[in-house]
């Protein structure tokens, strides 16, 4: 068995980067998630990876999106505001289909908000993010153990299907301290093939070039198809997505991250007083478990979705349920509530059910 | 018969897309023989900016990639620090690394990234239609300083060179100029060391070329060629900034 370690949630997921194969960290100071960055400055030049404090987080993308086009796996790591610092080289990434690895340990916002938990970059993660037409992979963890695992499999999607993958925490998850276990092994890159598009030494092959343009006439177009196609097997087979109790359930509350750690508290009250009381939870927002929310909702006419911004995840349930069913909202936009407030409206909605 | 010259292996043979008269393809062609003379062809990777030069991916007959405006020396510090055995150089127009990119420009200077800037400084945005760029001259007309760069209203010319040897970490920096026979020999000779040094691991070179455009700049060739001569390199001195032998 694995050994448990005791981490906070950001170290989690630098480590869980570097086990993962992660040889390559750019990034900038932003609280809440200075930890990633402390930690690999260390820990990168320990397993031979580079390590580089950019000089902001337009340029630790940038060098994300050279380093990555040698065929390594890289990492960088932000907040809200940096995050929206990076969406240009980030469409970059998408149009020169290199596979980076990223996290937003998302804060308060908009503007400068505040350091603290919230859910508000939702829309900006799972509806691509930067310019251009677009889909990132993104991972929503709600304990440290899953930032320390999720780093593994986000590479391994990015590679397969040659697109951006994101994790997408808070500062709760990046700040809080829980036992970790990583479930896989350590990966070592010299056992990972090189990429058949990677730039490097050129030595008895054709010269190869990294672009996300193409001026002729018509042929972004086709471009932009075969990465549609991509999108769609991954909204097909990729989706990953947690049900509790939602088989008998007259109300299942629709959660993600670390607002789904505290439904479940609420939910398991409810539970308590006899109320028929589900969570269903992503665990990828993009590609959204549409299918299985969908499938829930057969036998399931309300759902209430909790979340800490005003009514963004929501959209993505309602699409999901497609006027099968009522959808209320709990929205806390830079607010993190407490069980008790989710019970409290989970008992509204539970009441008007007949 | 002897072969006494021919178009160099780094070199991709098609047609360039760029204006009679542009410096662009003189600068290309400088560097593609010295990657042949250098022997670096199969270890080299170039950055291609924005702008004019965009279209460099295709004419370099090595690994090139391309990236957003500005960010051609974080885009080859990423290169270089996972590949260090590769020889990476990024190629930059005055709005690109003097303007959106000047972070970059200073900040992988300081850092002394083992790496190789071709700057190219014509005075004007050219893709674009001819704006004006940081290093536009006083007086001198562009699509959005139409009665002359002034003073009041666009400030100065940057001095990129004179700026950069400020910094400990700008290892080499020369001034150039391709308007003349004499000044493409002498283009030649600083990219050549801006690249050796790279192989001997000296830190930050960076060649500014002094070029033209005269599409933008509403002239002749020959007229172009006379403008650097006369109006930016009073402006602009030729000369060496910074050597490693300093």
């Amino acid at each position: 068995m694995a050994e448990k370690i005791l981490m906070k949630g950001n170290e989690a997921l630098a480590e869980g980067a570097v086990r993962a194969g992660c040889r390559f960290f750019a990034g900038y100071p932003i609280t809440p998630q200075n930890e990633v960055p402390e930690y690999m400055s260390w820990r990168m030049p320990e397993v031979g990876g580079s390590f580089i404090q950019a000089e902001s987080e337009v340029a630790a993308i940038n060098m994300l999106y050279g380093a990555s086009a040698t065929g390594i796996r890289t990492m960088t790591s932000s907040s809200s505001p940096g995050i929206s610092l990076k969406q240009e080289g980030i469409s970059y990434c998408a149009g020169a289909d290199l596979p980076i690895f990223f996290a937003n340990v998302v804060r308060g916002g908009p503007g400068l908000g505040n350091i603290a938990a919230g859910q508000g970059d939702y829309f900006q993660s799972t509806r691509g993010g930067g310019h251009g037409d677009y889909y990132t992979i993104v991972m929503a963890p709600n304990c440290v153990e899953e930032m320390g695992n999720f780093p593994r499999r986000c590479y391994e999607l990015a590679e397969k299907y040659r697109v951006p993958a994101m994790i997408l925490a808070d500062a709760i998850l990046g700040q809080m301290m829980e036992p970790v276990e990583f479930d896989f092994e350590l990966v070592d890159p010299k056992t990972l093939k090189a990429p058949d598009w990677a730039l490097g030494i050129a030595a008895g092959r054709e010269r190869r070039i990294v672009r996300s343009y193409d001026l002729r006439e018509g042929k972004l177009e086709l471009l932009n198809l075969e990465r549609m196609e991509r999108y769609r097997k991954i909204q097909e087979k990729e989706t990953l997505h947690e049900n509790r109790q939602t088989d008998d359930a007259k109300l299942v509350v629709a959660a993600y991250g670390t607002s789904s750690r505290i439904a479940a508290g609420a939910v398991k009250m409810a539970r308590d007083k006899g109320m028929k009381v589900g969570l269903f939870r992503p665990i990828t927002l993009w590609p959204f478990p549409a299918k299985a929310l969908a499938a829930i909702a057969e036998h399931v006419k309300n759902f209430l979705v909790v979340e800490m911004s005003m009514g963004q995840f929501v959209e993505d349930v309602r699409l999901s349920v497609c006027g099968t069913a009522r959808v209320d909202l709990y929205a806390r936009p830079a607010g993190v509530p407490s069980a008790d407030e989710v019970f409290t409206e989970i008992e509204k909605v539970y009441q008007g059910i007949r | 018969m002897k072969l006494i010259n021919k178009k160099p292996s780094s070199l991709v043979d098609k047609p360039m897309r760029y204006c009679p008269g542009c410096g662009h393809g003189i600068v290309h062609r400088l560097i593609a023989e010295i990657m042949d003379e250098l022997d670096i062809r199969e270890r080299t990777v170039g950055v291609a900016p924005v702008g004019c030069a965009v279209f460099a991916d295709e004419y370099f007959n090595c690994d090139m990639i391309q990236g957003p405006h500005g960010r051609g020396p974080a885009i080859a510090t990423g290169i270089k620090r996972s590949k260090p055995e590769c020889i990476v150089f990024s190629y930059q127009g005055d709005g690109d690394l003097a303007s959106i990119g000047m972070a970059e420009t200073v900040h992988s200077a300081a850092r002394s990234e083992n790496i190789t800037i071709i700057f190219i400084n014509n005075a004007i945005y050219g893709m674009t239609g001819g704006q004006m760029a940081p290093t536009t001259l006083l007086g001198q007309i562009s699509s959005t300083c139409p009665a002359g760069r002034s003073v009041a209203v666009n400030g100065y010319p940057i001095k990129v060179c004179e700026m950069l040897a400020q910094l400990q970490g700008a290892r080499y920096l020369e001034r150039t100029s391709v308007s003349t026979a004499p000044g493409v020999i002498k283009t030649k000779k600083a990219i050549k060391k801006a690249f050796q040094n790279q192989i001997d691991c000296v830190g930050f070179s960076m060649v500014e070329v002094l070029s033209t455009c005269p599409t933008n700049w509403g002239m002749t060739p020959v007229q172009g060629a006379r403008f650097v001569d006369e109006k930016m390199t009073p402006i602009y001195p030729l000369g060496v900034y910074r050597s490693p032998e300093q």
